[in-house]
C-alpha cells in the first residue's frame, strides 16, 4: 500500500469499533492526580528563574535601565539587554515560515507595543528574578500611542488571516441590491481578546552541547522545532520539544515568541537550565490576541426574505510591523445563499502587540456580525428567525456552487430547534418574562466552520505481544488527542484501545502538523488510521506469503483486521492472531508508515464544512439591564464522531466561548497610552461557573464520504460561530434593543422602560 | 534570613528552611518541594488553579506567605487519593470529563473537596456553580465539573451511609 | 515583591509596638496586601504577621444582642454563622457575594475593611495615582472610567472602595475598635474611611501602627433583619467586584416604615450611607413612590467622573429594587446567587 494513497471513500468499517465509543480520557488519571506534567512543572537540577522585564510605553525607545539596581539584588545572576544579549542566528524582524511572526527578542531598544520584552532577569529564584526586573526601572523616550480607529494607520492589505484574499466576490453586488425590497445595514465592533489559556506560556530550557531540550506548550511540534534550530543554529534533530500537556492553547501557542527565545539563549549563555513562565499580565503583548474589529454588514433582501446582495466589509487591527488580521468579513462567504456576495478587510495599524489566530479566528467575531445582521433582516421581513435562515439556506456552497461533501444543517436547525423548543417563539420582542419578573428572550445562531487539513505523518508498530505501539508528535491541549487519535490508530490495527500504547506529544516523533483549525483530528487521525492500516496490510503480506497461515495465499482476497486477529475478507472462519502471524514468520514487529493523505480532486470538487445551529436563552433584569445566559442548545453536524464524550466537551466549550464573546470579554486599553488596564484575570472577565447554569450539545448524525477516508469533520471551534449570535439575538427578542458592540455592557441595555 | 517551617504536607510532618519570606506557599510546594500539581494560572488570586486545602480549609496558595503557615497542615492534589484508590471527587471528574486541558484540574478539584467538606451547596447545581465560581475554567468544562461535584457528594454520602451502617 | 523582614507579635502590643517602625505593614489573611506587594502598589520593608495574635478571632455576643466580631474572622466563617444569617442577614448576603470561596477562607474582617481600591490606574505602576503616590496626579480622571466613582470624589482621585461587607455594616452602624500607640479607641465605620479631596493617599482615619481589633455591630440592627437585602449588580454572575451594590433594612410598622437604613457600595471611595433617603422614608408609607424618592435622595449629589453616567441610574434602579426586595421579606435561606438580581425574590419567609 503506498502511503501517498488514500483509503477507499467507503463508510467507515464499524465493526468490533473503537472508535464512536464514548471513552473517558486515557490522561484522565494523570490530570486529576497533579501527575500530568505542564512545563513550568518542571525544574531540572541546577535551575535558573528568566523574567522578562516588559516595556509599560506602546511606542518609542528604552533610554535607560539600572543594570547596576538589579544586579545587586540578592540572587540575580544575569541581566540580558539589548546591549548584552548574545547573538541570534535568525533576524527576528524577518518572517520564518508561515507562523513565524516578527518578534521582539532585544535586537534594539525600540518599543512598537506595552508588554514587550525589553530585558530578561536571570536569577537563582523566582523572587529574585521578578524583583530584578521591578529594579530595572526603565526609563523611556515616549512617542505618541497609535491606539484605535481615530488614530491608526488605514492600509489595504495583501492578505488576511493565515493567506486568505483581502477582498472576495461573488456575483453582481450591485444588481443584488438593486433587486432588494429593503437593505439592512449594520455596524458592530469587537474588541481585542486575549487567550489566556490557564496556563501561561512557559518554557524550560536546556543545552547539552549544541542539543536543546524544551519543555514548552506547543501547536505545532516539529515546526516550531524547525524554527527554534534556525534561530540558534543547530540541526532540526538537536532540538527536542516535550509538550505531553498543554494547558489551554487556542491558537495561542503555535506561534513562535519573544520571551521564550530569550529564556533558550539565556540558557545557552550560561550554561544552565532556564525556566520562563510569562505572568499572567505579560500575557496580553507578545502572545497573540484576537484582534479588534469595525464591521459594517450590508444586507439587500427581497419580499420573500431571500438575500440579494450581502456585503462585509472589516476594519482589522494588527500591530505596526507584522500583519495578521482577523478574517471577520470572511464568516459571510460560506453562510448563506445570496447571488452577490461581498467580503472586504482593511487593515489598521496601531501600537500593539500582533494579533494572531485565536479560538474561530475571524469566524468568531465575523458570525457574530453576520449572525446578528440576519436577525436584523428576518426582523425587517417579519420573519421567524430560523424561517429566515432555512428561507436562505445554501444548497450549494455560495459562490462557487460546489456540492457540500455532507451539510446537516437542516437537521441542526431542527433537532436543535425541537430541544430548546422554539416552536411558539413570539416573533415581536420584549413578549416573555420569567415568574420572577425578568425579561425572557430566545434567539438563534448558525454555526460553520470549514474542514482545513494538514500534513501529518504517523507510525504504527504491531510488537510480538500482540499489542502495538503508535507514534505521531501530536498535540493534546485540552481537546482529547490522547485519546482520540489512539482510538482512531486502535481501530485501523483491529486491537482494543488498552492495547495500544500511544506515543505523542514530543518532537522527534513523526510530525502531526499543527493542532489548530480544528483540523488535528482530521490530520493526524488519517495519518495515524493510515499508518495503521499499513501496518495491517504488511502483515498480511507476511501471513499470506506463508504457507503455514490460515492466511496463506490471501493476496487480493484482503484481510479484515479484528481483535488483534487478521481474517479473510471472503471467509472469516480462517484466522489467525498478530502475535502467531510474527512468531511464526519470525518478525519481533512490523512497522506501518501513514501520512495524512487527502484526496485533492474531491477537495476541490466537495465543499466542506462543519455545521451547527446554536439556540441561546437569556434573561435580563428590566430595570438593571445585567444578562444571565441562562440556556444554550447547539445541535452541531461534524460528520463522523470519533468520541461523543470529548466532542461534547468541545463543544460546550466552544459555546461557552461564544457566551464570553457576546457578554463578558474585552481588553480595556487607555487611549492615551494602549497601557491595557485590565490586563488581568479579575477584571478581564471570562464566564465562571455560575455564569453557565445549562450547556446542551446534540451530536447530529452526519455521515460525510468525502471529506476524508475518516470521514472526520473539526468540532473545535465551531461552538463559538452562531453562539454570539444566538446571543444577542435572544438579548434583542428579551429587550427590544440591538446592540451591535461586543461585549454587550450593562450600561446598553439600562432602557428606559421598566 | 534563615527561616525554619513545620508543615505537614500530605499527612507527612516536614521541616523546610527558607531563606527568603517572600516565598508563596504555592512557590514553596511547585518549585521547592517538587509538588507541582497545584498550578500558577495568576499568582493573584484571580483564578484559583492553585487552590490547596489548609488545615481541611481551600485557599489561593498563591496569597499566602510560606513563613505565616509555620505549623499548618497542608493537602495538595498529590495527597489526596489513598494509594492507587482515587478520591470520588476524582473519579467523578474523569467520569463527567470535567476538564479538558487539565491545567485547572488540580486547583478545581481541591476546591471540590474543600466544597464539599463545607457543607453549604448540598445537592442544588445552582449553589454547586457558584462556591465553584473561584475556579476559572478557559476551556469550559463547568458542566462536567458541576455534574462531577454533585456525582462526588452522592458517593460521599453512600460511603458515610456504609460506615454509620 | 521587595523583601521585607517578617515578623511574627506574639500580643497585639508587641505587634503595635513593631508597627512603630515606618515601612511597616500588618499582614493578615493577605489576599490583599500580597497582591499589592506583587505588583508593586505596596512596598513594605516590614511585614507584622498578626495573623496568630490571641483573641481576635472570635464571634462574640454582647449581652445586648450586639455582635462583636474579631478582626481576624474570616469572612466565610462570619457569613455561615447562623445566627449572624439569622441577626444581620444582609451582612452575611454581602460577604458571601464578593470574591471566591477561597479568599473568603482567607479573608479576614479586618483586612476587609483595609483593603485598596481596585481602580486599575492604582495597580497599575506606569500611571499616575495620588493615591498610591501623592501628588503624581490621577491618570483614571480622564482614562479608561466605565467602573469610578459617582458620589464623593475629586479632581485628585476617582477611585471606589471595593469592600461588600463594609456596605452593610456602614448601614448597620457598625463601630470599629482600633488599638494602637495610644490606646484603645473607637471609630464609627461610617467615619473610618476617608473621601479623596486632595489627600488621596489618607485612605482611613487611622493613624500610623493602629490596628483595627474588633468590629461591632450594634444590636439595634437585628430590628432590620426579616427585612434586609444585600444587591450587587456585577458583570459576571459571580467571583467579580461591585458595578454597584446596595444594602436596604427596614422595620415596618403596619404598612408604615418605622427605620430604613441604606448605603451603597461600589460608588465612592468609602461604603455611601444614605441618610438622607433613610430619613425620608422613615415614618412613611412603604410604597414604590416612597422608594424613587429615597433613590433621588442617595443619588442627589451623584455626577460622572467619566463614562459612567450610566452608573448613577443604575445605582438609583438598584435602590429601588434593594427597597422592594427588602419590603417582600428577607429569604428564609441565603439565596443561591448571593445578591445576585437572578437570585429569585424571597417572599417574606424569613424566621428571625
Amino acid at each position: 500500500m503506498s502511503l501517498e494513497t488514500p483509503s477507499p471513500l467507503a463508510p467507515y468499517p464499524r465493526h468490533g469499533s473503537n472508535s464512536g465509543q464514548p471513552l473517558s480520557r486515557r490522561d484522565g488519571e494523570l490530570k486529576v492526580t497533579g501527575k500530568a506534567t505542564y512545563a513550568a512543572d518542571n525544574t531540572p537540577a541546577g535551575l535558573l528563574y528568566a523574567v522578562t522585564a516588559v516595556s509599560s510605553i506602546a511606542r518609542g525607545r528604552v533610554t535607560a535601565l539600572d543594570v547596576a539596581a538589579a544586579k545587586a539584588h540578592p540572587g540575580v545572576v544575569e541581566v540580558l539587554t539589548p546591549a548584552n544579549r548574545p547573538p541570534l542566528a535568525h533576524d527576528p524582524n524577518v518572517k520564518l515560515g508561515l507562523f513565524g511572526f516578527r518578534i521582539e527578542v532585544l535586537q534594539d531598544d525600540s518599543v512598537r507595543y506595552v508588554n514587550q520584552p525589553i530585558a530578561l532577569v536571570v536569577a537563582e529564584t523566582l523572587e529574585a528574578a521578578i524583583e530584578g526586573a521591578v529594579l530595572l526601572a526603565p526609563r523611556y523616550e515616549v512617542e505618541p500611542a497609535r491606539t484605535g480607529l481615530g488614530n491608526g494607520d488605514r492600509y489595504a492589505p495583501a492578505g488576511v488571516g493565515v493567506g486568505a484574499p483581502p477582498r472576495t466576490a461573488f456575483g453582481d453586488l450591485d444588481a443584488g441590491y438593486a433587486a432588494a425590497d429593503q437593505i439592512i445595514q449594520a455596524d458592530f465592533e469587537t474588541p481585542a481578546q486575549f487567550h489566556n489559556a490557564m496556563e501561561p506560556h512557559a518554557v524550560v530550557a536546556q543545552w547539552d552541547g549544541d542539543h536543546l531540550t524544551l519543555d514548552m506548550p506547543n501547536q505545532a511540534l516539529v515546526m516550531s522545532r524547525d524554527a527554534y534550530a534556525v534561530y540558534f543554529d543547530v540541526p532540526p534533530e538537536n532540538v527536542l520539544i516535550r509538550s505531553p500537556f498543554l494547558g489551554g492553547g487556542f491558537g495561542s501557542k503555535a506561534i513562535l515568541n519573544g520571551p521564550q527565545i530569550l529564556a533558550i539563549l539565556a540558557a545557552r549563555h550560561l550554561k544552565r537550565p532556564v525556566k520562563l513562565a510569562l505572568s499572567r499580565a505579560q500575557m496580553y503583548g507578545p502572545v497573540g490576541h484576537r484582534g479588534r474589529t469595525w464591521q459594517r454588514l450590508r444586507l439587500g433582501v427581497d419580499g420573500a426574505g431571500h438575500l440579494t446582495a450581502l456585503h462585509h466589509h472589516s476594519i482589522a487591527a494588527t500591530s505596526s510591523f507584522e500583519d495578521f488580521l482577523e478574517p471577520a468579513a470572511n464568516a459571510s462567504l460560506h453562510a448563506y445563499a445570496s447571488p452577490a456576495i461581498l467580503s472586504e478587510t482593511e487593515g489598521l495599524r496601531l501600537d500593539i502587540g500582533t494579533p494572531g489566530p485565536m479560538r474561530a479566528p475571524g469566524e468568531a467575531s465575523g458570525s457574530a456580525a453576520l449572525e446578528a445582521a440576519i436577525d436584523e433582516a428576518a426582523e425587517a421581513c417579519g420573519m421567524d428567525p430560523l424561517d429566515f435562515r432555512l428561507a436562505n439556506y445554501a444548497e450549494t456552497e455560495p459562490g462557487s456552487g460546489r456540492p457540500y461533501s455532507s451539510k446537516s444543517l437542516r437537521e441542526c436547525y431542527a433537532q436543535g430547534a425541537e430541544r430548546f423548543g422554539w416552536a411558539g417563539r413570539p416573533l415581536q420582542p420584549r413578549q416573555m418574562r420569567d415568574e420572577n419578573g425578568l425579561l425572557v428572550g430566545w434567539g438563534v445562531g448558525t454555526a460553520l466552520f470549514p474542514c482545513p487539513h494538514f500534513p501529518a505523518e504517523a507510525r504504527a508498530t504491531l510488537r510480538a505481544d500482540g499489542t502495538a505501539l503508535v507514534e505521531t508528535a501530536g498535540v493534546d491541549m485540552g481537546q482529547g488527542a490522547w485519546t482520540a487519535l489512539a482510538q482512531i490508530a486502535a481501530e485501523a490495527l483491529g486491537l482494543d484501545p488498552d492495547l495500544v500504547e500511544f506515543r505523542s506529544g514530543v518532537s522527534d516523533l513523526p510530525d502531526a502538523g499543527v493542532a489548530g483549525g480544528s483540523g488535528h483530528t482530521a490530520s493526524a487521525g488519517l495519518a495515524l488510521h493510515n499508518a495503521g492500516e499499513d501496518a495491517i496490510a504488511r502483515l498480511a503480506e507476511l501471513a499470506g506469503a506463508d504457507p503455514a497461515s490460515p492466511l496463506f495465499g490471501v493476496g487480493n482476497v484482503g484481510v479484515v483486521a479484528r481483535s488483534g486477529r487478521l481474517h479473510r475478507r471472503d471467509d472469516e472462519a480462517r484466522s489467525e492472531s498478530y502475535a502467531d502471524i510474527l512468531a511464526r514468520t519470525g518478525h519481533s514487529t512490523v512497522v506501518g508508515r501513514g501520512r495524512m493523505a487527502r484526496d485533492e480532486k474531491a477537495a476541490q470538487t466537495w465543499a466542506m464544512y462543519s455545521h451547527g445551529a446554536v439556540f441561546a436563552e437569556v434573561k435580563v433584569d428590566p430595570d438593571l439591564g445585567v444578562v444571565r445566559a441562562t440556556r444554550l442548545v447547539g445541535a452541531f453536524a461534524a460528520g463522523r464522531i470519533v468520541n461523543p464524550k470529548l466532542v461534547r466537551s468541545q463543544y460546550y466549550g466552544g459555546m461557552i466561548w461564544g457566551l464570553s464573546f457576546a457578554l463578558h470579554e474585552a481588553a480595556i486599553a487607555d487611549r492615551r497610552t494602549g497601557r491595557i488596564m485590565n490586563a488581568d484575570l479579575a477584571d478581564y472577565q471570562v464566564p465562571v461557573n455560575a455564569d453557565v447554569p445549562s450547556v446542551e450539545a446534540i451530536l447530529v448524525e452526519e455521515e460525510d464520504r468525502y471529506v476524508n477516508p475518516l470521514g472526520v469533520k473539526g468540532v473545535g471551534e465551531i461552538g463559538i460561530t452562531g453562539t454570539v449570535g444566538a446571543i444577542a439575538n435572544a438579548i434583542w427578542h428579551a429587550t427590544g434593543v440591538r446592540v451591535r458592540r461586543f461585549p454587550i455592557h450593562i450600561e446598553d441595555l439600562l432602557s428606559d422602560r421598566a | 534570613m534563615s527561616l525554619s517551617l513545620s508543615l505537614n504536607i500530605n499527612g507527612q510532618p516536614r521541616t523546610i528552611n527558607i531563606d527568603d519570606p517572600r516565598i508563596t506557599l504555592l512557590d514553596l510546594l511547585r518549585e521547592r518541594l517538587a509538588l507541582t500539581g497545584a498550578k500558577k494560572g495568576c499568582d493573584r488570586g484571580q483564578c484559583g488553579a492553585c487552590t490547596v486545602l489548609v488545615d481541611g480549609r481551600r485557599i489561593n496558595s498563591c496569597l499566602a506567605l510560606a513563613v505565616s503557615l509555620d505549623g499548618a497542615e497542608i493537602t495538595t492534589i498529590e495527597g489526596l487519593a489513598d494509594g492507587a484508590q482515587l478520591h470520588p471527587v476524582q473519579v467523578a471528574f474523569i467520569e463527567y470529563d470535567g476538564f479538558q486541558c487539565g491545567f485547572c484540574t488540580p486547583g478545581q478539584i481541591m476546591s471540590a473537596v474543600g466544597l464539599l467538606a463545607e457543607g453549604h451547596a448540598g445537592a442544588d447545581p445552582e449553589r454547586v456553580r457558584e462556591l465553584m465560581s473561584g475556579n476559572l475554567c478557559r476551556c469550559g468544562a463547568y458542566r462536567g465539573i458541576t455534574e462531577a461535584v454533585l456525582d462526588a457528594q452522592r458517593v460521599l454520602a453512600a460511603t458515610a451511609r456504609e460506615d454509620a451502617a | 515583591m521587595n523583601r521585607f523582614d517578617y515578623i511574627r507579635p506574639a500580643t497585639a502590643a508587641e505587634a503595635i509596638a513593631a508597627a512603630a517602625l515606618p515601612g511597616s505593614a500588618y499582614l493578615a489573611g493577605g489576599t490583599n496586601l500580597l497582591d499589592l506587594m506583587k505588583v508593586g502598589a505596596a512596598r513594605p520593608e516590614r511585614l507584622i504577621d498578626i495573623s496568630r495574635l490571641p483573641g481576635l478571632d472570635s464571634i462574640d455576643w454582647l449581652a445586648d444582642g450586639t455582635l462583636r466580631i474579631g478582626a481576624l474572622v474570616r469572612n466565610a466563617d462570619l457569613a455561615y454563622d447562623a445566627r449572624v444569617q439569622r441577626s444581620f442577614p444582609a451582612l452575611a448576603e454581602a460577604l458571601l457575594s464578593g470574591a471566591s470561596p477561597q479568599l473568603r477562607n482567607a479573608a479576614t474582617v479586618g483586612g476587609n475593611l483595609m483593603q485598596r481600591t481596585r481602580c486599575p490606574y492604582f495597580y497599575d505602576m506606569a500611571s499616575a495615582c495620588n493615591r498610591r503616590a501623592p501628588g503624581s496626579g490621577c491618570d483614571a480622571r480622564l482614562g479608561e472610567t466605565r467602573l469610578h466613582a459617582i458620589l464623593g470624589w475629586s479632581e485628585h482621585c476617582i477611585a471606589t472602595h471595593p469592600s461588600d461587607l463594609c456596605v452593610p455594616l456602614a448601614a448597620l452602624d457598625a463601630v470599629v475598635e482600633v488599638d494602637g500607640p495610644n490606646g484603645l479607641r473607637e471609630v464609627p465605620l461610617e467615619a473610618l474611611h476617608r473621601l479623596p479631596g486632595d489627600t488621596p493617599q489618607t485612605e482611613t482615619v487611622l493613624r500610623p501602627g493602629e490596628l483595627i481589633t474588633a468590629v461591632r455591630v450594634p444590636t439595634e440592627g437585628v430590628a432590620l433583619a426579616r427585612h434586609a437585602r444585600y444587591l450587587k449588580v456585577r458583570e459576571r454572575t459571580s467571583f467579580a467586584f461591585a458595578v454597584v451594590s446596595v444594602a436596604a433594612g427596614l422595620e415596618l410598622g403596619g404598612t408604615n416604615i418605622r427605620k430604613a437604613r441604606l448605603a451603597l457600595g461600589g460608588v465612592a471611595a468609602k461604603p455611601w450611607r444614605a441618610l438622607a433617603a433613610e430619613a425620608a422614608l422613615e415614618g412613611g408609607l412603604a410604597s414604590e413612590e416612597a422608594f424613587a424618592r429615597a433613590a433621588d435622595l442617595a443619588l442627589a449629589e451623584a455626577r460622572p467622573s467619566g463614562e459612567n453616567d450610566f452608573k448613577i441610574e443604575l445605582a438609583r434602579r438598584l435602590v429601588v429594587r434593594a427597597l422592594r426586595d427588602a419590603l417582600t421579606g428577607t429569604p428564609a435561606d441565603l439565596p443561591a446567587l448571593p445578591a445576585s438580581p437572578f437570585a429569585p425574590p424571597s417572599g417574606a419567609r424569613h424566621v428571625a
